[in-house]
């Protein structure tokens, strides 16, 4: 199998449109043929997880692009950052690591990515179609293009990233061919409580076991309300691409591409069926927690990926009015915080002790308190890298019970609902 | 074979996948996820036997950034290819970096040979016991 290449690819390869495309057709063509792909195809656009701070490498590479001319050649967002820009004091960086941060968040921007800065542009109006090729990294948002929306998008890293975006053009492999996109493991939920699977609180613990249980196979669920919302999708996406590589996963009669199980079923080889069981929850549920006897917490983190609109609304309804007693943050999508802003939400989220961070999130960058100690979380994703990212040890919990933690610095955990 | 290259170090079975953002700290080479089984380990010049990566999208980088550092391991062997992991070590080759070998191999070639053996990599993605 070898990689075929159009005329223009090879115009564009050849340096006919400037020596930036032409480095980055050359890690694309690299790229195309680490994964056997036979072609490049088109995308209409393009997620950029590589603006956030590594090491020197990452702002090299950038910078060596932007020196070359380059410029993106379809629509880009760019993830979050290493830095919150709307409040400099959030990060306590050190002064020549914050200058690199910022230098490889600039040369995006320069070659003309939108600033948006967040892991989740599919809630800040970025939102491709189904059916849809795009190029797109950072591994919740992979998850929610291709399952939630039903565009399609491999697992595009650092780098290859921007090389897509650079040429607006990705490997013909994996998730983008219609057949690799059907399910190989069908999950039966129905025997999980309706009245757990209604609460925002199951989606990390269902998304954090299908993560290990799945790898990197597609998967359809069945068994889930059809009044799952986009937030619980997100989370469990986010989760499932955390503890293994899921990319893709399928929900009979929620998601767009299975309105039934046999439209995402995998017809030719071996499917298989797992029904899930109250004991693989709460296994699940208690990876989720590494501080099991603690009983005070000294903060709470919540927005991985980025809190949307609806989340705010949630928590300002727990919060307004109360007083935080632990340092408490909400990450978040500058696009977001600014709506905040026009609603007049944001003076009773300050009041509350509800600290905002935008522009990234508080387990890439240095933001929580150097001392370390318990952080209580709503998101799976924060209670899956915490730990090795912070040096936290973590408590998992439901918003309500994040709140209600943080007003007092003890742990309350609403532990019922997990026993049927 | 991902990356040809030679190359020569110690096998360090990896017990369970990882992903080396979140998982590997670049400037030593230690695994620093505490939920890994080789929890601790240093993965600098070993011939890094990976069952698959997983997670982060920012891998790539992190091997670049190992590269960079020089703290990678002196070859990696996958049982599944990962394209993110090698395209760390493509551009770390563009922006004028060391290499390293990346191979797609059945890891249980690997069963019988004891941790830390001393392994060969050649160009030609034999990997041979010294």
């Amino acid at each position: 199998m070898t990689l075929h290449l159009t005329t223009e690819d090879q115009a564009l390869l050849a340096g006919d449109h400037g020596e930036a495309v032409s480095l980055a057709m050359r890690i694309l063509v690299s790229a195309a043929e680490l994964l056997s792909a036979q072609a490049l195809i088109r995308v209409t656009s393009a997620h950029i997880d590589g603006c956030l701070y590594h090491g020197d490498g990452g702002v090299e590479f950038a910078e060596k692009l932007v020196a070359a001319g380059g410029q993106v050649a379809v629509p880009t967002t760019l993830n979050v950052g290493a830095l919150d820009l709307l409040h400099p004091d959030t990060v306590r960086a050190d002064p020549l690591k914050a200058a690199m941060a910022r230098r490889q968040m600039d040369a995006y921007v320069s070659m003309g990515a939108e600033p948006t800065f967040t892991c989740a542009p599919y809630q800040i109006g970025h939102e491709p179609g189904l059916g849809e090729q795009v190029a797109w990294g950072e591994s919740n948002a992979i998850a929610f293009a291709n399952s939630v929306l039903g565009a399609r998008t491999e697992r595009y890293g650092d780098f290859l990233d921007a090389c897509c975006a650079l040429t607006g053009r990705a490997p013909l492999h994996g998730l983008h061919i219609e057949q690799n996109r059907q399910a190989k493991v069908v999950v039966d939920a129905t025997n999980v409580p309706d009245a757990l699977k209604d609460q925002d609180v199951f989606y990390p613990v269902l998304g954090t076991w299908l993560g290990l249980e799945v790898g990197r196979e597609v998967s359809v669920i069945v068994g889930l309300p059809s009044t799952v919302t986009r937030d619980q999708l997100k989370a469990l996406g986010a989760s499932a691409a955390s503890t293994g590589a899921v990319a893709l996963f399928h929900v009979v009669g929620v998601t767009p591409e299975a309105p039934s199980l046999d439209a995402v079923m995998s017809k030719g080889g071996s499917v298989r069926r797992i029904t899930l069981t109250a004991d693989m929850v709460r296994r699940a549920l208690r990876r989720l927690t590494t501080a099991d006897a603690v009983e005070r917490i000294d903060a709470v983190a919540v927005g991985s990926p980025h809190f949307s609109i609806t989340e705010f609304e949630a928590l300002l309804n727990l919060v307004r009015g109360r007083c935080m007693a632990v340092p408490f943050y909400a990450c978040t999508a500058r696009a977001t915080l600014r709506e905040l802003e026009e609603r007049g939400d944001l003076l009773a989220l300050h009041e509350a002790g509800i600290k905002i961070v935008a522009d990234t999130c508080v387990v890439v960058t240095p933001i929580l308190r150097e001392s370390g100690g318990v952080l209580m979380t709503n998101s799976g994703k924060f209670a899956h890298y915490g730990p090795s990212k912070t040096g936290y040890e973590v408590v998992y919990g439901s918003l309500e019970d994040c709140v209600e933690s943080a007003v007092t610095g003890l742990v309350a955990r609403t532990e019922e609902i997990w026993s049927w | 074979m991902l990356i040809p290259g030679n190359a020569e170090g110690g096998l360090l079975r990896l017990q369970a996948p990882i992903s080396l953002w979140g998982g590997v700290d670049p400037g030593s080479g230690v695994v620093i996820d505490p939920r890994h089984p080789d929890h601790g380990a240093s993965i600098t010049g070993t011939v890094l036997a990976m069952p698959g990566a997983i997670g982060s999208s920012s891998s790539s980088a992190i091997m670049l950034e190992l590269l960079r550092e020089g703290t990678a391991p002196a070859a990696v062997l996958m049982a599944h290819s990962d394209a993110i992991l090698a395209l760390g070590v493509v551009v770390s080759i563009e922006l004028g970096y060391p290499a390293c070998p990346v191979l797609e191999v059945e890891l249980s070639a690997l069963d019988g040979v004891p941790e830390g053996a001393l392994l060969r990599i050649t160009s030609e993605g034999q990997v041979l016991r010294l």
